[in-house]
């Protein structure tokens, strides 16, 4: 080529291409990485979200409802909505409800079960925090692997954010990322944004199928002060302290107790109590890859919960939860979760007795440490027909 | 409303991105082709509605 220009522009657009090409692609397989669930036999039907409000049919949001309950006896209990992956990037939420779907049989009473709450947010993760696409779970037919997602749902789905948010209907002004914050867009309106949308059709969920309890599960930074506790709406005091005492007494960790700030609006503890017959609790584990001052963010701080500048700044007092050599592997994290459920649901029986909701087989704190996640989840291979979804 | 300001982004990206490669094409100076390069690729992913 005589034009040295014309040449120089040539490789510069075909590396750039190759950029683009290769980076694109990795971005697309993320955003459409398919994940396997195979429900367990306590599976009644699953739904959509958009069976409770149309509105969100078509859209990432329209969520799977896994229903775990017996054809006969289910009507008669109570019932309990379980929301995983609310916040995306809490990892525990997501597995724990997903062994919940895999696993759980349910005697008595209803539970609903939403694996990935907010569908948008798990396909996106947070370019300044570098982090990972995805993460894998080790079991004995292979690895399965999860996407790690985000707190906020996928600005592709939800663009542009306002300058500030003004959550409905409180009219509270709120950080303007937060309008795409699953965790304050609740009671949502039929009108608002995606978010606010799918926040609208769970609230119809909870209307429309009598829900008496939702459990939403979370997971937090050590140096934020709701951490290792169950928050509670003003309904549920009772119900989350005498859970948070038999947790301690029988489960073999402590878990505390808050109680739901009123004029803290648009969080599912707060809203979901103020708007619906619905008693909401929501679960915090500790997630040391989600405090600022982390080291490197990879899959690994995101498994093992070990990180040394965490436990630096723990040793400067500035944590509210312990951590040493050990962290807080994702097993500890999600039998906490799964622990904390199946002592929530007793005690509700217990306080309940015309509506009781029993749930068995399912995988607690000290079982799921002793043989891991990937014990409990199923092959998608020898998935029997009619049993393999994908979220 | 919020799909009209959504549409009005996506040609905003449009234009910025014709931009970069209009003056990608213009400039004689290498260190300048390969920023415009560096700062068209947000704007691509975001318009193939990769990122």
């Amino acid at each position: 080529m005589k034009n040295p220009d014309a040449l120089r522009k040539s490789i510069f657009s075909l590396v750039f291409g190759l950029i683009f090409i290769f980076s694109g692609l990795s971005f697309y397989r993320s955003r459409h990485l398919k994940e396997p669930l195979v429900a367990g036999d306590g599976l009644l039907e699953v739904k959509k979200l958009s069976d409770y409000f149309p509105g969100i049919k078509g859209s990432i949001n329209d969520a799977n409802v896994y229903v775990l309950a017996e054809k006969i006896s289910g009507a008669a209990g109570g019932a309990a909505l379980v929301l995983g992956g609310s916040h995306a990037e809490e990892p525990a939420g997501r597995l724990a409800a997903w062994l919940l779907v895999e696993n759980a049989l349910v005697e008595r009473g209803r539970v609903f079960i939403i694996p990935t709450a907010n569908p948008s947010a798990s396909t996106s993760t947070r370019p300044g925090g570098a982090y990972p696409p995805d993460y894998e779970i080790t079991t004995p037919w292979g690895k399965q692997k999860f996407r790690q997602g985000d707190r906020w749902s996928n600005p592709l789905d939800q663009w542009p954010d306002p300058e500030v948010y003004i959550h409905y209907p409180s009219r509270q002004q709120l950080a303007y990322m937060d309008i795409r914050n699953q965790n304050r867009t609740w009671p949502g309106r039929p009108e608002g944004t995606m978010t606010e949308k799918t926040c609208y059709a769970m609230t119809q969920l909870i209307i429309k199928e009598k829900i008496d309890l939702v459990i939403d599960l979370h997971e937090a930074e050590l140096q934020y002060p709701v951490i290792s506790t169950i928050v509670a709406h003003q309904k549920g005091e009772d119900l989350a302290a005498l859970a948070s005492m038999m947790i301690s007494g029988e489960e073999g960790f402590n878990i505390g107790v808050e109680y739901s700030p009123v004029a803290l609006r648009g969080l599912s503890h707060r809203e979901i109590g103020d708007h619906t017959p619905a008693i909401p609790l929501l679960l915090e584990t500790p997630e040391p890859f989600l405090d600022a001052t982390r080291g490197k963010t990879d899959r690994e701080l995101l498994l093992t919960g070990k990180d040394e500048f965490v436990m630096r700044a723990g040793r400067h007092g500035l944590l509210f939860e312990r951590l040493d050599e050990k962290g807080w592997p994702i097993e500890v994290r999600v039998g906490r979760h799964l622990s904390s459920i199946i002592q929530i649901l007793k005690v509700w029986t217990e306080l309940h007795p015309d509506r009781p909701i029993l749930m068995e087989n399912v995988p607690r704190y000290a079982e799921v440490i002793s043989s891991g996640i990937g014990y409990y989840l199923k092959n998608p291979e020898g998935a029997p027909p009619g049993k393999l979804f994908y979220e | 409303m919020a799909t009209l300001i959504t549409v009005l982004y996506y040609l905003l990206v449009a234009f910025f991105a014709a931009c970069f490669l209009h003056n990608f094409r213009r400039s004689k100076n290498w260190q300048t082709e390969a920023l415009y390069l560096i700062v068209l690729l947000p704007f691509l992913l975001r318009l193939f509605r990769l990122k």
